[in-house]
């Protein structure tokens, strides 16, 4: 499977499926579908449901 | 039911729409915008110049998708010049608009200094798309640029162009950059990879003029020193906007000041963001303003409820020298203790009791942000 990326638009903060965030027990690899829907960007606070993560390349 | 209006879409007037339309699709809302009420990501204004980005690019939506994408009507170009609270109606060139409950969501307002010379004129802040415009379209035909302020926005900024190639310079009345934020050790470990990447630091003096030279712009500081250069940003802080809250007799301080239901001293007018004092708090970050958007959303439809806020460590976005900055409260009492680490440093701020009550991480030691947070006291709970 393809890992990708995704932006905030907001803060910038940027999530690598491949790297995952082993800090808040999200393993590497894990793809965005798979992150909770209340998971909030760790800099900026914006919430996953407000769609503003776009999607940066594979 | 006359309308709840928002001053402001910006990310805080923005956010709050969003957040209330998660709970209620169908309350009359109306934004009011003095600019064209494009979205956009406040925070990569300083940090999109290295990666070429446009300000239409920084655009994620015009007014009028977010008006569809809202349910809302957004009145765009449009200047609130006072408020009447006991008509409860906004007032403004383009008429007047009544309603249930106001928000002031009316941001910050860039400090700007008085300097003497024949180009004093030729500051220019960064606190908004078209300034982020204009700015951009003046750095193609430049290759010096003179920045004054060396906190947040400017060292994102020194950072930014630096990486972009320009010839960087910070002009600051202080001692080290990021003086507010994070302890000396960290400041200077910031100053030396700025200084790697090229940029010139003049602590300890101030910008007193600027005129036009033969080879672009001349400033003269206190100290006597000149420096040359072809574009001067101003970073020297923001002040939150307050004179229509002033005028219309509500209280400020600092800030609009609210409580911790969002409410100014009237209980129909609230307020978020970079312009209102929260419970006495003024921090013109985004994590504050999702979290008060989220309870002033809540507050609006029905559901009182209190802001509370969390630690909110700030990143500082410089890729020369990453750094995370959780500063301790206001008079608190303790002292920094140092960790320095292979390629990274830890400070950590305890009081006697060896409480955590702030830290300031950099490099590769930022990956302990989460956990050094966890740790930190909330600063509303």
């Amino acid at each position: 499977m393809t890992m990708k990326k995704w932006e905030c638009i907001v803060c910038g903060f940027v999530y690598d499926e491949a790297a995952g965030l082993p800090d808040e027990g999200i393993k590497p690899g894990t793809p965005w579908e798979a992150i909770p829907a209340d998971w909030a960007c760790p800099e900026c606070g914006v919430s996953k449901a407000d769609f503003e993560m776009i999607e940066i390349g594979v | 039911m006359d309308p709840v209006i928002i001053l402001g879409t910006g990310l805080a007037g923005y956010t709050l729409a969003r957040e209330i339309r998660k709970l209620h699709a169908t309350l009359p809302l109306q934004l009011i915008s003095a600019d064209d009420g494009r979205a956009y990501s406040k925070p990569m204004l300083s940090s999109a110049l290295a990666r070429d980005k446009s300000a239409d690019e920084l655009a994620s939506a015009s007014a009028t998708q977010m008006a569809a994408q809202l349910n809302a009507s957004i009145d765009v170009h449009t200047r609130v010049s006072s408020i009447d609270r006991a008509g409860k109606t906004v007032v403004s060139e383009r008429g007047r608009f009544p309603y249930s409950r106001l928000i002031l969501a009316l941001g910050a307002e860039p400090v700007r200094l008085t300097l003497e010379g024949n180009a004093a004129g030729e500051l220019m802040p960064v606190n908004n798309l078209s300034d982020y415009a204009r700015f951009r379209e003046r750095l193609a035909h430049s290759r010096r640029v003179l920045i004054l302020g060396a906190g947040l926005i400017g060292c994102e900024f020194a950072n930014d162009l630096a990486s972009a190639g320009f010839n960087v310079s910070v002009v600051d009345p202080g001692k080290m950059p990021l003086q507010a934020l994070v302890p000396r050790y960290c400041a200077e470990r910031l100053q030396e990879a700025l200084g790697e990447q090229g940029v010139t630091w003049h602590f300890g003096t101030t910008a007193q003029t600027i005129d036009k030279s033969a080879h672009g712009l001349r400033v003269t500081l206190a100290n006597g020193e000149h420096i040359d250069t072809d574009l001067i940003l101003s970073a020297v802080g923001l002040r939150p906007r307050t004179q229509l809250a002033g005028e219309a007799g509500l209280q400020c301080n600092r800030g609009i000041q609210v409580d911790r239901y969002l409410a100014s001293s009237d209980s129909d007018v609230f307020a978020l963001g970079d312009c209102a004092e929260v419970s006495g708090l003024v921090l013109p970050f985004v994590m504050p303003i999702m979290h008060a958007a989220r309870a002033l959303a809540k507050n609006l439809t029905g559901k009182r409820t209190a802001v509370e806020y969390p630690a909110m460590p700030v990143i500082v976005k410089t890729p020369s020298m990453p750094l995370v900055a959780a500063p301790p409260p206001r008079d608190s009492t303790g002292e920094w203790r140092i960790t320095e680490l292979d390629s990274g440093t830890v400070a950590r701020f305890e009081d006697c009791a060896g409480r955590l009550l702030g830290f300031a991480l950099s490099g590769n030691a930022v990956s302990q942000k989460q956990a050094l947070t966890a740790m930190l006291p909330p600063l509303l709970a």
